[in-house]
This record gives C-alpha cells, sequence and structure tokens, in this order.
C-alpha cells in the first residue's frame, strides 16, 4: 500500500519543473501531473492526514470527507482538460501560474485549519493575477491589479475574522462555524468575495475577460467554486444566503443582456449559476447540499467548455465582442458545436449535464416553501438560456456575418473542448456516478415526465420570446459600450481619494519651500553671502525635501492602476502576508 | 476578382424560415402534450396547464425590457474610467 501524498503538493511542486524541461517531455509531464494527483486521490480515503505541529497549532492539511473528494475530483479533472487545451501556450509562467492555481484550489478543498486555508486561500488569489497578467496588455495590468485589490481586501477580512476566531476558541480546526459573532461575520465576508456575492462580484466581470484565453478557463473553475466548497462547509443553512444567492441567480443577466464581450457575458452567467449554489447552501438541507455539490460538478466542466469554445474563437480571430463577431459557424462549426453543448448545458436543457443538477436545488427551495426564491430561481432559469444559451452563440457563430473565415483552433484546443463536451452529454443522460459520489445518499429522479416537458416548455418559450424581439428589433443592439457595476465605487472614487490624500503632502512641502524662500530672502543685504546661503539651503531643503512629494508620488503610483510593477508588489505582499499570520500565530501563541 | 462566398445551409432565407416553421410546431407540440402528462408539482400553479410555458415567456419579455431600463441607466462610453 503506497501512502498517498497531499494532492496540493504534486501540482504545486510539480509546476517547478516545467521550465526545466523542452518539447515532448513537457507536455507528457504536464498531463502526467493531474493524473498523477487523480491516482493519489484513489489512495484516500476518509480521515484526517499530515498534521503538522506548528507552534502550538495543529496544520492539518488533509481533511478527507465526501464534500471534499468531489470537489477535489472535479478540480483535478477541469485542470486535465485545461493544460490539454493548453499546451500550445509557449509561455512557461502561464503553466506554472495555472499549476500552483489548481494546487491551491486543492489545497483549499483538504484544508482542516484555518491557518492552513488562509494560506492557500492567498496562494490562489495571487497565482491567478499572473494568468490575467500574461494577457500582457495596459487593460490587463490594470484589471489584474484591481482583481487582487479586491481578493486582498477579502484575504485581510478573512485573516482578521481568523485572528479573532482562533483567539476565542483556542483551537485553529473549523467545520461548521455559522454567523454568530464579529469573527465569524468577517470570515463570512472573506468567503463571500470569492463567492461573487453582491455586491462584492464586481471583480469577476472585470478580470475574467481580460486574462489570458487559457487562464480564463482554469480562473471559470476553481476560484468561486472552491468558496462554494468553503461556505458549504461553514456556513450551510443560513438564511441570509438564501436571498444572497437568488439575488445573485436574477441581477447578472440583466448585465449579461446587454455587455458586448461575450467572456464578460460567460463572467456574468458565471455569477448567475454560483448564485444557484449559494441559495442552495443558505436552504442547507441534504438534498439542497447534494443540489449545490452536483451544480458545481456540472457547472464547473460546462463553464469550461464555453470559456474554451469563446476563447477558441478569441485565439482565433482576435475578437471576442458581439459587435465584431458573427456568422462564424461557416468555418468553425466544431468549435459552433461545442459552444451550443455548452449553452445547452448551462441552460439546464434535458439530456445535457446542468438539467440534472440544477434542478435539484430548485426542487430543495420548493421543499422549503420559499416562494418567492423560487420565482425567482425560476425567472434566472429561463434567463441563464437567454443570455449564456442563445445569444453566445448566436452572436459568435450566426447572426449577421461579420465577413470573418478563421479556421478551427489548434488540434489540442479541439481535444480539451471535445472532452468537456462529452462530460456535459454523458452527465446529462447517465448522471448515476456522479449520484454516487455526492455527500449524501440521493434518493432523486430528475427524468420525469412532469419535470421535463415543465423545464422545455421554460426554455423554449424563452426562445420564442428571443425570436420574435430579434425579428421585430426590439433586443437591445449590440453597442460597443461599457456598463458601470458596483467596480465604479473602487475605480473612480477610490482613485480620486489617492490623489486627494497627496495632497496635504503637496502643500506641506509648498509651504516649506516657500518660507526657505523667503528666510533666504531676508539675508539678501549681501548678495554674495545671499547667493552661497541659498545655493546651501537649496542643496538640503529645495532639493532633499520638496523631492519628498515626488518620491510618496512614485511610490504610491505603484498603487494606482497605471502600475507597471505588479508582479514585484505582489511578492512583497505574499511576504508581507506570510510575515503577518507569523506574527500572529506567535501572539496567539 | 471577388473570392466565392461559401453559402451554407442557414444562408437561404428558405432555410431560415423551414427551421423558424419547425421551431413553433415543437411549440405547439409541446403545449399539447402538457396537457396529457401527470403532474406533480410542490406548488399548486405548477399543475395549472401551460404555467411553465407562460412563466417562460413573460419572464423572458420583461427580463428584455428591465435590460433596456439597466442599459440607459449603467451606459457608458468605453473609453470612461481611462
Amino acid at each position: 500500500m503506497i501512502e498517498p501524498v497531499a494532492p496540493a503538493a504534486i501540482l504545486m511542486g510539480g509546476a517547478l519543473l516545467v521550465p526545466v524541461l523542452k518539447g515532448r517531455l513537457k507536455t507528457f509531464y504536464m498531463l502526467f501531473l493531474p493524473v498523477l494527483t487523480y491516482v493519489d486521490l484513489l489512495y484516500m480515503s476518509a480521515g484526517k492526514y499530515w498534521i503538522v505541529r506548528f507552534l502550538d497549532y495543529d496544520l492539518i492539511f488533509g481533511r478527507v470527507d465526501k464534500l471534499s473528494m468531489v470537489f477535489a475530483y472535479v478540480f483535478v479533472l477541469i485542470t486535465f482538460i485545461g493544460i490539454i487545451y493548453a499546451l500550445h501556450v509557449k509561455d512557461d509562467a502561464q503553466h506554472m501560474a495555472a499549476l500552483v492555481y489548481a494546487g491551491a484550489a486543492l489545497g483549499v478543498t483538504f484544508a482542516g485549519d484555518l491557518f492552513s486555508l488562509f494560506i492557500f486561500w492567498e496562494i490562489l488569489a495571487i497565482s491567478s493575477v499572473f494568468l490575467v497578467l500574461a494577457r500582457k496588455t495596459t487593460e490587463s495590468s490594470a484589471a489584474a491589479l484591481r482583481y487582487f485589490m479586491w481578493h486582498f481586501f477579502g484575504g485581510l477580512c478573512l485573516l482578521a475574522g481568523i485572528i479573532f476566531y482562533v483567539l476565542k476558541r483556542g483551537t485553529a480546526e473549523f467545520a461548521y462555524i455559522g454567523l454568530d459573532d464579529p469573527a465569524t461575520y468577517l470570515i463570512f465576508i472573506g468567503f463571500c468575495l470569492n463567492a461573487v456575492v453582491f455586491p462584492l462580484h464586481a471583480w469577476l466581470p472585470d478580470a475574467y475577460p481580460r486574462a489570458t484565453v487559457t487562464g480564463a478557463v482554469f480562473m471559470s473553475a476553481l476560484t468561486t467554486k472552491s468558496a462554494v466548497y468553503i461556505l458549504a462547509r461553514t456556513f450551510p443553512g443560513t438564511p441570509i444566503l438564501i436571498w444572497a444567492g437568488a439575488f445573485m441567480t436574477c441581477f447578472p443577466i440583466f448585465y449579461a443582456v446587454i455587455a458586448n464581450d461575450m467572456r464578460r457575458v460567460l463572467s456574468y452567467s458565471l455569477i448567475n449559476q454560483v448564485g444557484f449554489m449559494v441559495c442552495g447552501i443558505g436552504i442547507g438541507t441534504q438534498l439542497a447540499i447534494n443540489g449545490v455539490v452536483s451544480h458545481a460538478f456540472c457547472h464547473i466542466v460546462y463553464k469550461a467548455l464555453l470559456f474554451m469554445s469563446t476563447g477558441a474563437v478569441l485565439h482565433m480571430t482576435g475578437k471576442i465582442r458581439a459587435t465584431d463577431l458573427g456568422g462564424l459557424h461557416k468555418t468553425m462549426p466544431f468549435t459552433a458545436v461545442c459552444c451550443m453543448i455548452g449553452a445547452a448545458s448551462i441552460s439546464a436543457f434535458p439530456l445535457f449535464s446542468g438539467f440534472i443538477s440544477k434542478s435539484m436545488t430548485v426542487m430543495a427551495v420548493a421543499e422549503e416553501h420559499q416562494v418567492i426564491v423560487w420565482f425567482m430561481l425560476l425567472f434566472a432559469s429561463a434567463g441563464v438560456f437567454h443570455h449564456a444559451g442563445i445569444k453566445v452563440p448566436y452572436f459568435i457563430f450566426f447572426g449577421h456575418d461579420s465577413g470573418i473565415r478563421s479556421k478551427e483552433p489548434p488540434a489540442n484546443m479541439r481535444i480539451a473542448m471535445a472532452m468537456a463536451a462529452f462530460i456535459c452529454i454523458f452527465l446529462g443522460v447517465y448522471p448515476a456516478p456522479l449520484y454516487n459520489i455526492l455527500p449524501f445518499p440521493v434518493d432523486y429522479q430528475p427524468y420525469t415526465a412532469f419535470h421535463v416537458i415543465g423545464m422545455l416548455q421554460l426554455l423554449m418559450f424563452g426562445a420564442l420570446a428571443f425570436t420574435i424581439l430579434i425579428l421585430s428589433g426590439y433586443y437591445p443592439a449590440e453597442l460597443r459600450a461599457i456598463n458601470l457595476d458596483t467596480d465604479w465605487f473602487a475605480r473612480l472614487p477610490a482613485r480620486k481619494f489617492i490623489l486627494f490624500c497627496q495632497i496635504p503632502f503637496k502643500r506641506f512641502f509648498e509651504i516649506l519651500d516657500r518660507s526657505v524662500m523667503s528666510a533666504v530672502g531676508v539675508l539678501k543685504s549681501s548678495p554674495r553671502s545671499a547667493v552661497t546661503i541659498e545655493n546651501g539651503a537649496d542643496k538640503i531643503f529645495h532639493i532633499r525635501l520638496t523631492s519628498i512629494p515626488n518620491i510618496i508620488y512614485t511610490w504610491t503610483e505603484y498603487m494606482r492602476t497605471e502600475i507597471k510593477q505588479l508582479s514585484l508588489n505582489l511578492i512583497y505582499i505574499l511576504i508581507a502576508f506570510i510575515f503577518l499570520l507569523f506574527i500572529m500565530l506567535y501572539m496567539t501563541k | 476578382m471577388k473570392p466565392k462566398q461559401e453559402l451554407t445551409f442557414l444562408d437561404s432565407p428558405h432555410n431560415r424560415r423551414r427551421v423558424r416553421k419547425y421551431f413553433y410546431i415543437s411549440l405547439v407540440f409541446l403545449l399539447a402534450i402538457d396537457l396529457l402528462i401527470p403532474k406533480h408539482g410542490h406548488f399548486a400553479w405548477e399543475e395549472a396547464p401551460f404555467f411553465f410555458a407562460v412563466y417562460g415567456f413573460i419572464g423572458c419579455v420583461s427580463l428584455i425590457f428591465i435590460a433596456k431600463v439597466l442599459r440607459f441607466l449603467v451606459k457608458r462610453k468605453e473609453d470612461y474610467y481611462d
């Protein structure tokens, strides 16, 4: 019997060798890592592993039970598919970031104490920043900074919450937390930020459309779903999550309808889908948690498929806006079919994977007699078909002919899309393998005549509405524009605030400058000495002191969106975080 | 010389009309079958005839009109933040 090792260690440690290897060997090696992790998962049985005694606390890197195993399986699966999809990329940094990122997601999944959770939580945020940065446009660097600032804020809330929590309970182990005191509220905010709960969601539609083609596939799968996992473990049955989730399913639909960038449409629909999960966590019954977990599983695969097919279009044409695209089914039929399979799955069409998972959550809501929430979820189900199901394939592959005649994407991209598409259909037709690994026993039959016909009616008449509105010209036209979201607060007032903070410094040194000059002016009776003094004063005050505003200005430049040295700063911040953690562990001993 | 335009199935308006026709027929079929199947909803209104069809249609139409209002409120130029 082989002893399993921590799965996070395989991916994160394995990432170090990527730049050393070349050519075919590298391809095999990168594909081998997730396979090895999967084999490792098979050897793990329920229990607690890899407990490291650190100061007075136990760091538990492996809490294995049914809930963590499902998420670990799907994370490994999507890492494998994502790596195939990214094989043509020559940028080693991106491959390493993706592997570390996937490793961190597994670390979060298996973390049994708050300290190790926090470490992986921060690695998760930082490694994903590099997937946005690797796009190497000014726009993406700025978005990467904002993305990081949001997660930095969430991480600080989480850290503060953890400190209070550990001081009060005396242990860093966690299971069910529940909302009861300020510490748990802070932890809750930290988790909710990653789970894109309104109003902490704006980082997602800001950063994901600006990530690299291949990076967005990993990002769509890992950050939000690891947060869903952690919420399902720590805050099941929290009533506020029911309403937060229901609201999350509804408001992004409107944004998705008017968004122009296709990957932004998908980002909003991602929030909508996570809303179903958050709502299910709020319900917290066995059926609801089963629904959440199965929906997360299916969602990761079909959302990655949608990001892969739109990414393929971006990769081949360099364009992703609805205004620039259309009629691509002529030369990219394979990508079109994959995109439509993903679209059918996210819309929960019978025989596709969304159908067998989403309905469980909706059913759990009905069983708790949450009438308004039930109506909201039903509206969201019709709405998601409208934007992710019809709008994305229609405006890219059909619609007005843009005249673009690009070829199909490279073979590795096609293989990855085919795999994801196969899983979507396979689970839709034969859900038993997924139902068998859910945390609670499943007594649920998705394929009843009533349910199938009801869902088909809901979707097809939604499609009828789309058809009528498109033909009559009432459908909102594709426009080149941006739509304000809650990130407005972080972008305009915050920037003004930073500039405002510089004002006192500037004023102070202006006054200093003037007073030095006037003091020198008093002595101007003898010109020669005045010149000497003035030169001396200039050297000390004028040059040294008055350059301080400039120094501060350059320094704060790093904190503003014009940033260039982001990766350097991230490393500083990571070091600062680890330093904070050490101080904290030492103080609370 | 102008490059030859490859025509696919959906390029002809005739075919587009035909696709729409089959779509409408399937809608009628869905409504017809709704009257025949056994129903087991959690709420009384789920068992009303055509409930899901009506809700889906009204939901999507209102979605578009609310989205138009939202666009009116939040739309800015692409260089708004620069």
